[in-house]
C-alpha cells in the first residue's frame, strides 16, 4: 500500500505541465471560484530566507470556463482530479461543488476555507462545509489555516458538518521587505508563506486533528524531501502533498516518493504507509492508532 | 563585466534555446530558482549577465570556479528573428539577451542605457553597441525611420518603447518562482491583460 503523493492546490498548472502532473498520484486544481478573477496585482510572489510568500490572490476562469473548458482537458491526463473550490460566500461554495457535482472526471473536492490572500467568507467553516455538502457527494476534504488558536475544534466542526477528511494545511499570512527600500516587497503587502517555515506548523495541525478526529488527512507544509513527507505521515497524514518543492524540482513527486520509501524502511517500516500515526503510538497512545485512514485518488 | 557579473556554465546536452529565452537558476541555499536569458551560448558553455539585487543573485555571483549549479531550461518564448531591420534596445541588465541575439541576427544597430559608466562596461558584449549614460534615456537616442525593434530593459523603458514603436518586440522580467507555469506570480499587466511572463512571455509583442 502506497501512500498518495498529491499537489498542492495552486502550485501547479497540469496543462502547462503535463508530465508533472502525470507523474502524481492525483492532480489538485488551482482554486476555483463562480466568477472569474485576475486575481491580485504584481508583485506576487517573494522569496524569504525561511520560505515564500505569495499573493495571486485566486485567479482563475470562473466556475463555467472552467467545467467547459478545462475539466476536460485535465480529464486527458488520466490523474484523479482533486478540484479546490473557493468563494466569498457559502452560496459560492455550494454553487461551485452543484456545478461539479455530476461531472464523473472529477475524483475529489477540497473546500478552500483558508486563503490568506482574499477576504473571508462571513459564515463560519462548519456553514461552509455543511452548504457544500448540501451540493455534492464528491468527497469533501476541507483545508484549514494553522493560523487559528485551536485548529483541532475547526477540524471538529468539519467533521460534523459533513466533510470526509482534511487537508492540512494552508499557507499563513506574511510579509517581507525589499532590502535597500525598505518597502513590502508584495504589490498587496502581506502574503501566504509556504516552504520550509511552514513543516513544524503543518505537524503541529496535524497532530492535533489526529487526535480530534477520524478524518483521513492530507498532509502538506514544506515537505522538500522524503523525510519531511514521512514525518506528516507519522503525526498522521495518510497521503502527503507537495507545494513550493515543486517549483524549484519538477522531479520531486518522483523523488519524494523515492526518499520517503527510504525514510520508512530506514526506521523500520515495511511501508510509507505503516508510519502514519508513527508519532502517536511513540508516546505510548496506542489507543490513538484507529483503523488508517484511506485518501479516493 | 563592470557592475555586473557574467556567469559562465558548462551546459554538457542542454539545449541553449533561441535569444530571449531563459534558465531556472538555482542558487545555493536558497530555497527558489532565479529565471536569467540566455547572454551567451558559444558550444558547450551558458552564459548568464547577471546584477545583484537580493539573496540569490548574490548566492550565484559568489559561486567559485567549478562550483556545480542546477539549471532548468530553456523555457518560455524568445524572440521573432525573422526581422529585417533589427534595432536593440536596452537598458542595464535587461542587455542580457542581446549578445546572443545579436550573434543569431547578424551583429545588428543596438542602442543601449546604463545609470553609470562601470555598468556600461557590459556593453561590450554587444557588438556596435552606442551606449548612452543616464541622465540621458536610450529612448531618448533612437535611430529615426523603420525598425524591428527588440527590447528589454525596465519597465518604464519598454512602456517607452512600446509608445514609440508599436511593433516592437518586448522582452519583459518579473519574480518568478518556477518559470513552466505552476505558480502564477510572474504576470505582468499589459494593457490591462495579466500575462505569466514565463508561459505567455517573456518575450510579448507590444502590440498585444
Amino acid at each position: 500500500m502506497s501512500v498518495p503523493i498529491l499537489n498542492a492546490s495552486g502550485c501547479l498548472d497540469a496543462l502547462a505541465a503535463p508530465a508533472v502532473a502525470r507523474s502524481l498520484d492525483g492532480f489538485v486544481t488551482k482554486t476555483v471560484t463562480p466568477l472569474p478573477r485576475d486575481g491580485n496585482p504584481p508583485v506576487r510572489i517573494a522569496e524569504t530566507d525561511v520560505g515564500m510568500l505569495n499573493s495571486i490572490g485566486l485567479q482563475n476562469p470562473g466556475i463555467e470556463a472552467f467545467v467547459t473548458d478545462h475539466l476536460p482537458q485535465l480529464a486527458q491526463l488520466a490523474v484523479p482530479i482533486w478540484v479546490s473550490v473557493g468563494g466569498f460566500t457559502a452560496a459560492d461554495y455550494a454553487e461551485t461543488c452543484a456545478a461539479l457535482d455530476p461531472r464523473p472526471e472529477v475524483a475529489a473536492l477540497e473546500l478552500n476555507v483558508s486563503c490568506p490572500n482574499v477576504e473571508e467568507a462571513p459564515e463560519s467553516i462548519a456553514e461552509l462545509v455543511a452548504a457544500a455538502r448540501a451540493e455534492t457527494s464528491k468527497p469533501l476534504y476541507a483545508k484549514l489555516s494553522p493560523a487559528v488558536p485551536d485548529i483541532a475544534e475547526l477540524a471538529r466542526a468539519a467533521e460534523t458538518s459533513g466533510a470526509d477528511g482534511l487537508s492540512l494545511v494552508n499557507t499563513i499570512r506574511g510579509l517581507a521587505l525589499d532590502e535597500r527600500t525598505l518597502a513590502p516587497r508584495l504589490a498587496r503587502g502581506a502574503g501566504g508563506l509556504s516552504g520550509p517555515a511552514l513543516k513544524p506548523l503543518a505537524l503541529a495541525a496535524i497532530f492535533a486533528c489526529r487526535l480530534a478526529t477520524d478524518l483521513p488527512i492530507v498532509g502538506m507544509g514544506g515537505v522538500q524531501t522524503g523525510n519531511d513527507a514521512l514525518e506528516l505521515l507519522a503525526v498522521g497524514a495518510c497521503a502527503v502533498s507537495l507545494g513550493t518543492v515543486l517549483f524549484a524540482d519538477p522531479e520531486a513527486p518522483a523523488r519524494v516518493r523515492r526518499e520517503l520509501g527510504d525514510a520508512a524502511a530506514a526506521h523500520g517500516f515495511a511501508s510509507a504507509a505503516d508510519a502514519v500515526g508513527a508519532a502517536h503510538t511513540a508516546r505510548g497512545e496506542p489507543a490513538l492508532v484507529r483503523d488508517q485512514p484511506k485518501v479516493s485518488v | 563585466m563592470g557592475a555586473y557579473t557574467l556567469l559562465r556554465v558548462e551546459r554538457g546536452g542542454l539545449e541553449p534555446g533561441i535569444p530571449g529565452q531563459f534558465f531556472m537558476l538555482s542558487p545555493p541555499g536558497r530555497l527558489l530558482p532565479r529565471p536569467m536569458s540566455v547572454c551567451l551560448a558559444p558550444p558547450g558553455e551558458l552564459a548568464f549577465l547577471l546584477e545583484v539585487v537580493g539573496p540569490g543573485t548574490r548566492a550565484l555571483a559568489a559561486l567559485d570556479s567549478g562550483a556545480e549549479l542546477a539549471v532548468f531550461g530553456p523555457l518560455g518564448n524568445g524572440f521573432r528573428l525573422d526581422v529585417g531591420r533589427p534595432l536593440l534596445v536596452g537598458g542595464g541588465v535587461g542587455i542580457a539577451p542581446f549578445p546572443y541575439a545579436s550573434e543569431a541576427l547578424g551583429g545588428p544597430r543596438a542602442v543601449l542605457g546604463f545609470r553609470s559608466a562601470a555598468h556600461a562596461e557590459a556593453a561590450a558584449l554587444v557588438p556596435q553597441a552606442e551606449v548612452v549614460l543616464e541622465p540621458t534615456y536610450v529612448t531618448e537616442c533612437l535611430p529615426g525611420g523603420e525598425w524591428d525593434v527588440l527590447a528589454c530593459g525596465p519597465e518604464p523603458m519598454l512602456e517607452r518603447v512600446r509608445a514609440l514603436a508599436p511593433t516592437a518586440q518586448l522582452a519583459w522580467e518579473a519574480p518568478m518562482a518556477c518559470g513552466y507555469g505552476g505558480c502564477y506570480g510572474c504576470v505582468v499587466e499589459v494593457e490591462g491583460r495579466l500575462k505569466r511572463l514565463c508561459v505567455d512571455g517573456p518575450v510579448l509583442e507590444a502590440a498585444a
